[in-house]
């Protein structure tokens, strides 16, 4: 199941996000780690310090794109300059897939800098599968939308999460960034049930499992990546590689970063599970 | 409900500013009840009403905005004072919100906004336009594009006259009244030394070196931001070096720029070549020129 048209028909390990803190050790150090994750828009720019820094990671480690402002479910085309930038970084990093959010942000050319949550209309999801497909077409590079975490829930949807993540990925014919931390916060702030919904993702479409941590507050969760993943995370990611079998994985840290020995360290605890399933799929 | 009708909802609902205890607003400020635009959109839970789930993404719009707007200019922070700055950071991006898709760009027009509204900077006011003139150059010098630079042998046979030096899209010159590139190394110097000193120490002696440079008679002053390996380096210019320099960004040619540079200089005829032909070696060295176009336009 690992390789597939999604992720390019590659077999990724565990990755973590390269993120500036990291930087000085990764360059010096050059510790041994499967791949690393970029933030699309952190290397969209036309030159400098950022760029020069992406160039040796890029002669030293396999890297993957993963943006946060492409909005394929805002109800506006995509925007032309960014596609293009985008373009330009997916030449320069030959990312075997590309990643963004299955969510909104922007609208009348206003971006919000957010993730909005979708509604999870028909319509939504139409309009959605087709800036994916346009997406896709103009990058040449296989395209999986992430699932994200969400705090509110609109009186106009027709369809539970899951059900919408479906259809869109149906109809854009595209892969799966799956994020069971996503799914944790969200069954906590809208109680559903996370393992229904890692049961009814399908499989065979996804290329990618986020896992990270989050902040719990009195009456929701925020997913703040600045925590461990908590053990009844872990237990969705065992059940999502126990139906999806080994996947790329990657932990995502993006506040109050710790040493990269200890972000590393705690994405290496994703073995257990994939050395589970490597184990079932030779039996 | 349509989608890019509910996206609109939502969006301008979102962008509202925030109260001073930084909770959602309950009248939007053309007197809808925000409850009631919450209540029409969002679902309510067992534990958070529609007007409690909005005000999430509320805040977090304007904690992230104002985050990352203050991490850009600290030397406005410093003219302006802390709360000052705030109130005018949300001013400035209800007027303006962004309109790209990074956050790098959020600064993008706050040096015409600011002379817009004197009133956030008021005795301040050419000071707090230099130094957001300044930090807008910073970020444009670090991550703009370095085109090939221009090596000695390209010039070789061509004609003075015709001849339009480029330069480097992340060179900025700047004309200033302030000594703002000196208060700016200092803020970020104070910034950097966080660990040895207090907080409230370094935030006095902030206040003090902004009110020395404030209290300054304004002067010109001739500045160039550019990069170099990588790092950000300001430059004061000569009056003349500014003007040649210009006078190439826009297109002139050599002689003409030249000629435009040196007009009003104090310097006698005969002095002039020497100093000219320093400040082109300088900033060849300093890879301010790039590679001519094979075919410039007439």
């Amino acid at each position: 199941m690992p390789a597939n048209r999604f992720n390019g028909h590659t077999d990724f390990g565990i990755g973590i996000g390269l993120r500036a803190p990291h930087y000085h050790h990764l360059l010096t150090c050059k510790p041994v780690v499967d791949w690393f994750e970029i933030i699309s828009e952190n290397f969209m720019i036309d030159g400098g310090r950022p760029l020069r820094i992406l160039d040796q990671i890029l002669d030293q480690y396999k890297v993957v794109q993963h943006g946060v402002s492409m909005y394929f479910g805002s109800a506006e085309k995509p925007n032309r300059e960014h596609l293009r930038r985008l373009k330009d970084l997916v030449q320069r990093t030959k990312t075997p897939w590309l990643s963004d959010h299955l969510c909104w942000g922007s609208v009348d050319g206003r971006y919000t800098h957010d993730l909005l949550p979708m509604p999870y209309t028909f319509e939504a999801a139409r309009i959605t599968a087709q800036k994916i497909r346009e997406v896709r077409d103009f990058l040449e590079v296989p395209v999986v939308v992430e699932n994200v975490s969400s705090y509110a829930e609109f009186h106009v949807s027709e369809m539970t999460e899951w059900e919408f993540l479906n259809e869109v990925v149906e109809r854009a014919d595209c892969g799966v960034l799956l994020d069971v931390n996503n799914i944790y916060v969200s069954s906590q702030n809208h109680s559903f049930n996370p393992f229904i919904y890692v049961n009814s993702v399908p499989a065979e479409r996804v290329a990618q499992i986020h896992i990270a941590g989050h902040s719990k507050y009195r009456k929701y969760i925020l997913d703040t990546h600045d925590h461990p993943v908590i053990d009844p995370v872990w237990k969705l990611y065992a059940r999502a590689i126990e139906r999806i079998g080994h996947t790329a994985t990657l932990l995502e840290w993006d506040d109050s970063i710790p040493s990269f020995e200890e972000v590393h360290g705690e994405a290496l605890k994703a073995n257990r599970f994939l050395a589970t399933a490597s184990l079932a799929a030779a039996v | 409900m349509k989608l890019l009708s509910l996206q609109r909802r939502m969006a301008r609902a979102v962008m509202i500013p925030l109260t001073n205890s930084e909770r959602m607003r309950t009248v939007a400020p053309d007197g809808r009840s925000m409850r009631a635009v919450a209540s029409q959109i969002i679902k309510p839970n067992d534990r958070l009403t529609s007007f409690e789930r909005l005000e999430i993404y509320n805040r977090q719009y304007w904690f992230r905005v104002l985050s990352g707007f203050a991490e850009d200019f600290p030397g406005l922070r410093a003219v302006l004072g802390g709360r000052r700055f705030d109130a005018m950071a949300k001013a400035y991006l209800t007027d303006c919100p962004s309109q790209s898709f990074t956050l790098r760009n959020l600064g993008s027009r706050l040096e015409g906004w600011l002379r817009k509204h004197s009133g956030w900077a008021g005795s301040r006011q050419h000071l707090a336009v230099d130094m957001a003139r300044l930090e807008w150059a910073d970020i444009d010098a670090f991550d703009g594009k370095m085109e090939t630079p221009l090596k000695p042998e390209d010039l070789a046979g061509a004609n003075p006259a015709k001849l339009r030096l480029r330069l480097q899209p992340y060179v900025s010159l700047l004309d200033l009244r302030y000594p703002v590139d000196d208060l700016l190394l200092e803020v970020r110097k104070d910034a950097d030394n966080l660990d040895v000193a207090s907080n409230a120490f370094n935030e006095r002696r902030k206040t003090k070196r902004v009110s020395a440079v404030a209290k300054l008679k304004p002067s010109p002053l001739y500045l160039t931001v550019y990069r170099l390996d990588e790092d950000v380096y300001f430059r004061r210019l000569e009056r003349e070096e500014f003007l040649i320099l210009s006078a190439l960004q826009a297109g002139k040619s050599l002689n003409a720029a030249i000629d435009v540079g040196l007009r009003k200089s104090p310097l006698a005829p005969e002095q002039r070549a020497a100093p000219v032909e320093k400040w082109f070696r300088t900033w060849s060295a300093l890879g301010w020129f790039c590679r001519l176009e094979k075919n410039p336009p007439n």
